[in-house]
């Protein structure tokens, strides 16, 4: 039982003081969790705490690949514009600004 | 009919605004206590007069955050100091105290190291306090400052009292939580992801707890609020009202910087900033409730140097590590400066009180049919300094914009030409330079500059701006008071039927 963090991190640390077991370390090219360390927080907290404070979206998954933190529920901006956006930077990050 | 101009009548005590070479005005500090007053002199960011002579640094030392702004991308520095879209280099404490140390050796000038980011500084407690520690044993004399979100802040302040850090900024956005719930979506509070207006509702308290308590404590307050069209704008009036209360001794608004390209919410669901004027129009009405920071730059993060000025890309880490201080004479050095700075302003404030009262330009009023009451007009003045009209158009970097009317002259703001870019790759293809910078003086009617080119000339015209070379190297506010008077002698100053309701003041 251990969450994964993935490449959507930005390294922003917040998660890392937080963990009750220091399972978490600051890695290259970003933070990992141990996952023999990681107990998702059962016993210490309700919820686990790096997903609890991480603030990008999809970036903590569980051992299904499945977010925590699923695209639109901390922001709360719409899926459809998330999706533009997304799609606005692979290429033609001009083009919505302009709209 | 006798037009003073305001900014040089105010008795402002010691250490308020005298030169008006930079465009200060003494609205800002005048009302501020004596000891206070003493507190901010040699401060940069908060002093008109310290802002010319005395450097500051920011350094980036804490990454983590415990809230979410709607316009904050947590890719990129911190919105609430910085520009969105800038990284700065993350430093760890040793880093960044000996960064601090190294720039103080070389600029002597140094006299403010404040942490603001990459995220909140409370939220990385141990790294922001381990910093300021060592700076406080090695550089006694550098002025500490912090910036917050508020969240940490009550359970802060005993530490922060502790390392002798008489600056605080919190940046306070509402007072409200409805409206916070517009701008908050979610805070991480006792070990838990809060989201909505309750979230919104435990910062807001911790942001006023944190602000009595420092002000309990001696600690100086300054206040951030950005200016969100449509969901906190009048509401700021509110809160300014509110921090004055308490006893924050500035309130400083910015406009919120939003595109689509920096993803935050805000910027995805096209919500927009503040044109200039709505800015000027806030700060005003709020100026008349308390004391208004009109100079704030939105210096990055991380910059080096004077205000407006970025050192930073001189001191690299491996510089910085292979560097030997001399902390001593170091220390010594800043000294002399200090010293030297603190004699010239004085010198400048002793001449200001010898001088004769400020010349008052008359108007003749035999052109006008009626006394009809003139309308202000708001100028924007290109100046490297000194308080005269001394730059080139285009080589203005900002412009200072004073409104003149009937009551005189007053200092409005700065206007920076560059807020958004400074190079064209990152910002799309929107406009030239030069369209941004007519942009930027939207609201102003006259521009006067010591020269000025062709092409601007006409884009100006067009823009319904005049461009006005006539008074370069004139001291500013005479320059302003007479084409104020120019135009009032052609009958272009007659109010409309319904003046403008912000310019009563
Ligand atoms: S879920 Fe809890 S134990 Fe696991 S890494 Fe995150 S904070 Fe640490
Ligand atoms: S909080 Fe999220 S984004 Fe920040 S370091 Fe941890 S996993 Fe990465
Ligand atoms: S406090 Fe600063 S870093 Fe944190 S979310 Fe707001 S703007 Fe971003």
């Amino acid at each position: 039982m251990a969450l994964e963090i993935n490449d959507l991190c930005v390294n922003c640390w917040a998660c890392e003081p937080l963990c009750p077991n220091k399972a978490i370390y600051s890695a290259s090219p970003h933070f990992e969790i141990d996952p023999d360390k990681c107990t998702e927080c059962a016993g210490d907290y309700a919820d686990a705490q790096c997903a609890a404070i991480c603030p990008i979206e999809g970036a903590i998954v569980d051992e299904l690949g499945d977010a925590l933190n699923p695209p639109g529920s901390l922001t709360g901006i719409p899926l459809q514009l998330l999706m533009e956006a997304a799609g606005a930077l692979e290429g033609t990050a001009a083009k919505v600004s302009s709209s | 009919m006798e037009l003073p101009v305001i900014s040089n009548t105010a008795e402002s005590g010691g250490g308020g605004c005298s030169s008006h070479s930079c465009g200060s005005t003494a609205d800002q500090l005048n009302q501020i206590p004596d000891e206070i007053l003493q507190k901010v002199f040699n401060h940069p960011c908060y002093s008109e007069d310290a802002h010319h002579h005395f450097a500051r640094m920011h350094v980036a030392v804490a990454p983590a955050c415990n809230i979410q702004c709607n316009y904050c991308n947590r890719k990129y520095d911190c919105a609430n100091e910085s520009r969105p879209g800038v990284v700065s280099e993350l430093l760890t404490p040793d880093q960044a105290a000996k960064k601090t140390l190294v720039v103080a050796s070389e600029i002597p000038q140094m006299s403010v190291l404040g942490i603001a980011g990459p995220g909140d500084p409370l939220a990385n407690p141990e790294r922001t306090f381990a910093t300021f520690q060592m700076l406080s044993e090695h550089a006694p004399d550098i002025k500490l400052c912090v910036s917050t979100n508020g969240l940490m802040l009550p359970q802060s302040v005993d530490e922060i009292a502790k390392h002798n850090i008489d600056h605080v900024t919190i940046t306070i956005n509402c007072v409200d939580p409805d409206v916070g719930a517009k701008i908050y979506p979610w805070i991480f509070w006792n070990n838990k992801r809060i989201k909505g207006r309750e979230g919104a509702a435990i910062l807001i308290e911790q942001q006023q707890k944190g602000l009595e308590a420092c002000i309990a404590k001696g600690v100086l307050v300054k206040v951030n609020s950005v200016m969100i069209p449509g969901v906190n704008d009048e509401h700021l009036k509110e809160v300014s009202r509110v921090v004055k209360s308490k006893g924050a001794f500035l309130h400083n608004v910015m406009p919120l910087i939003a595109e689509a390209e920096h993803g935050t919410y805000y910027g995805l669901t096209g919500q927009r900033g503040p044109t200039q004027d709505e800015l000027q129009a806030l700060q005003d009405a709020c100026a008349g409730d308390m004391n208004m920071m009109r100079h704030c730059r939105q210096c990055r993060a991380d910059a080096v140097g004077l205000l407006g000025e970025d050192r930073g890309a001189e001191f690299t880490l491996d510089k910085i590590a292979e560097y030997e201080l001399d902390l001593e004479g170091a220390a010594a050095r800043r000294a002399e400066v200090r010293d030297r700075i603190a004699a010239e302003l004085e010198e400048k404030r002793n001449a200001k009180a010898a001088a004769p009262a400020p010349k008052l330009v008359a108007l003749d009023m035999s052109g006008l049919a009626t006394k009809e009451a003139l309308r202000p007009v708001k100028m924007a003045v290109a100046t490297s300094g000194g308080g005269v009209i001394n730059q080139h158009f285009g080589h203005a970097k900002e412009f200072l914009v004073y409104e003149a009317s009937e009551k005189g002259v007053r200092f409005l703001g700065h206007r920076k030409t560059d807020l958004y870019c400074s190079g064209g790759d990152t910002c799309g293809d929107a406009d030239t330079t030069l369209q941004q910078t007519v942009k930027t003086l939207e609201g102003c009617e006259v521009v006067l500059c010591s020269k000025i080119g062709y092409e601007p000339w006409g884009m100006l015209e067009e823009a319904g701006i005049a461009p006005n070379g006539e008074h370069a190297m004139e001291g500013i506010e005479d320059a302003v008071m007479a084409v104020y008077a120019e135009m009032a002698a052609a009958g272009k100053l007659v109010a409309p039927v319904e003046a403008p309701a912000q310019s009563a003041a």
